[in-house]
């Protein structure tokens, strides 16, 4: 089931996903670390010389969803960019220790920052759409394929189509594909960003806070699409809405000033979490 | 007024001051009012001023002066075709060098730059525009037309072989339509890149993340995110460095050669409709050639309100697409 992926420069074929798992409740229960899909090793990133995370060793699993929450600050995001190298893009950025993603190790020598972000899907907190494409090539922009080109059409359009179907948009769209991408409501816009992601059939896909800027329905459309999701790819999200992690996580990690608290089966930190910190925050004591 | 009962415990007998006389606010108004009256007002004076100079010449001459190559002062023809020419074409020659270079200029600047490069750089290419354009028709008479004719020409049209088609063949005299395009490509430049820089800059750091989190290399998140989403800016500045150039003067007068011919060959002396214009204005002393040089004026007034105009549309045609 470990197959690695292909991090070097040169790479520029996208292996196909892992056979889809019924994601029964059995399978949730053994979602546990014992097929790990990332693991992070002494990880910490720096903003200048001011650690966002310090030292956070996680293993997460395969297909499954892994919600990470923590308060404001506490360096959620920086850990989920750390996981695609987005982190380094930043101005006067830095991370130490290792992040390994089924078998290759993201950061070692001769990986390329841009092979690896092909693996690895993300979807920011406000729909980024590109506001001068259509809904059609928005979804397509991630496909190395020219989509101009009439060999690569009709390839295209299958795949346009399948990762729209994915992420629950399909219908919504399908008799508008060359309107601009601006015409769609945010929610849209968000599940075409998430579209956009799958297009390239990622094996890890990073949500980065994705409901934040959403409303109460399409909030509840992305949840059952990302719970959706877990059968074919691995989730990680970031969330500071601590039912939401409840929803729609297998798995949760309680992130503190940087530092990695908990990390458990998302029913058991809920409802009996291992340190008092964990406790105190989701009781809402503090954060 | 009727009697408010009093309240039971009443501790505060001081009034509300509810009246104030704003005046300051109404003078201010009327200031800044008169202030954005005057503006257009005198645009279109201006315009009234020069279309009624103009009358006589196009009502006495008609379209011949905007179709005809011929102007003769003592015969009283005017036809100012070679100047319409002339302008139009130094003005897009000067698109076209200008143009590749600027947006290079302000790619380099926004994305690849280190930062420390970032201000000397952009300070330099910001003063290309401070430099007034005299000293660059010195420079042109002096540097760039013995260049063009000893180096330039000859290789373009020899070691090239450009010489086969009409646009780089004839003798290469230097003052010609090539190096008033050049000179114009340098003036014009600093606007198109002063303005792209800023727009490239202006595009949100989220649009360059969503390519770059897709896999992008940085050249495609270059061309697929930042450049389409700057587009309307970008042609906004290239417009704003046309209409510098259509306007410009003093530099290509001193380098354009100032022969009144429609020529195919870059190489060949041309005229432009402000260059018509410096030449004559001091010695025009029958009535018919001053408003004939009232007319050319008033053409170029046209053709640059026309230009604004497009660049208006094409900025608005672009950029309607998105609502952000």
């Amino acid at each position: 089931m470990l197959q690695s992926i292909e991090v070097s420069p040169g790479a520029r074929v996208i292996p196909r996903v892992v056979a889809p798992r019924a994601a029964s409740a059995e399978a949730r229960e053994t979602a546990t670390p014992e097929k790990p899909c990332i693991i992070t090793s002494h990880l910490s990133a720096f903003f200048g010389d001011a650690p966002a995370i310090k030292d956070v060793s996680m293993v997460v699993p395969q297909q499954a969803v892994t919600a990470i929450i923590g308060p404001s600050g506490c360096g959620k995001s920086t850990l989920l960019r750390c996981i695609n190298r987005m982190h380094e893009t930043g101005p006067n950025t830095r991370v130490d220790g290792q992040v390994e993603i089924l078998g290759s190790a993201i950061y070692g020598d001769g990986t390329s920052a841009t092979a690896v972000r092909r693996h690895v899907g993300m979807v920011f907190q406000r729909p980024t759409p590109f506001p001068t494409m259509s809904i059609r090539t928005n979804v397509a922009a991630g496909l190395r394929a020219d989509p101009r080109s009439r060999l690569a059409q009709e390839n295209v359009d299958e795949i346009v189509e399948k990762a729209l179907h994915r992420a629950g948009l399909w219908e919504e769209v399908k008799d508008r594909l060359n309107e601009s991408a601006m015409t769609l409501s945010g929610g849209q816009q968000q599940r075409l960003c998430i579209a956009r992601a799958l297009a390239t059939r990622p094996r890890v896909i990073l949500l980065d806070e994705p409901t934040a800027s959403l409303d109460p329905l399409s909030t509840q459309k992305v949840e059952e699409l990302v719970y959706d999701l877990r059968e074919t790819v691995t989730v990680v999200i970031v969330t500071h809405n601590m039912q939401q992690a409840a929803r729609v996580s297998d798995r949760t990690a309680f992130l503190l000033a940087g530092e990695l608290i908990e990390l458990a089966p998302t029913n058991a930190l809920f409802t009996a979490p291992m340190d008092p910190r964990t406790e105190a925050y989701i009781t809402g004591r503090f954060g | 007024m009727t009697a408010v009962p009093a309240p039971a415990v009443s501790t505060d007998r001081r009034r509300l001051t509810v009246h104030e006389t704003a005046i300051g606010d109404r003078i201010y108004e009327i200031v800044t009012t008169a202030c954005a009256l005057v503006v257009p007002a005198l645009v279109i004076a201006i315009a009234i001023a020069i279309f009624a100079g103009a009358w006589p010449a196009f009502s006495k001459l008609g379209l011949s002066i905007v179709t005809s190559s011929d102007w003769d002062v003592r015969a009283g023809r005017f036809g100012a075709a070679p100047a319409i020419f002339g302008t139009l074409v130094s003005s897009a020659l000067a698109l076209i060098i200008a143009t590749p270079l600027a947006i290079g200029v302000a790619i380099f600047l926004s994305e690849f730059s280190p930062t420390w490069l970032r201000q000397p750089i952009g300070f330099l290419v910001d003063l290309l525009a401070a430099v007034p354009s005299v000293v660059y028709g010195l420079w042109g008479i002096f540097v760039l037309v013995p260049l063009l004719r000893e180096q330039v020409m000859p290789f373009l049209r020899d070691r090239l072989h450009l010489g086969a088609t009409p646009f780089f063949s004839g003798p290469a005299y230097g003052p010609s339509m090539l190096a008033a395009g050049v000179i114009l490509a340098i003036m014009a430049l600093p606007y198109i890149s002063a303005v792209s820089r800023e727009v490239l800059m202006a595009v949100p750091r989220s649009q360059r993340e969503a390519a770059l989190a897709l896999g992008a290399t940085r050249w495609e998140m270059i061309r697929d995110a930042v450049i389409p989403y700057a587009k309307s800016g970008i042609i906004g500045g290239i417009m704003l460095g046309l209409g510098r150039a259509l306007g410009e003067t003093m530099a290509v007068t001193m380098v354009i050669g100032n022969r009144a011919e429609i020529s195919a060959s870059l190489f060949a002396p041309g005229y432009t409709m402000a260059s018509l214009i410096a030449n004559q204005f001091s010695e025009a002393t029958s009535d018919l050639h001053q408003s004939a040089l009232l007319a050319v004026g008033a053409i170029l007034f046209v053709i640059t309100l026309i230009v604004n105009a497009v660049a208006r549309w094409l900025v608005w045609q672009v950029s309607r697409d998105r609502a952000v």
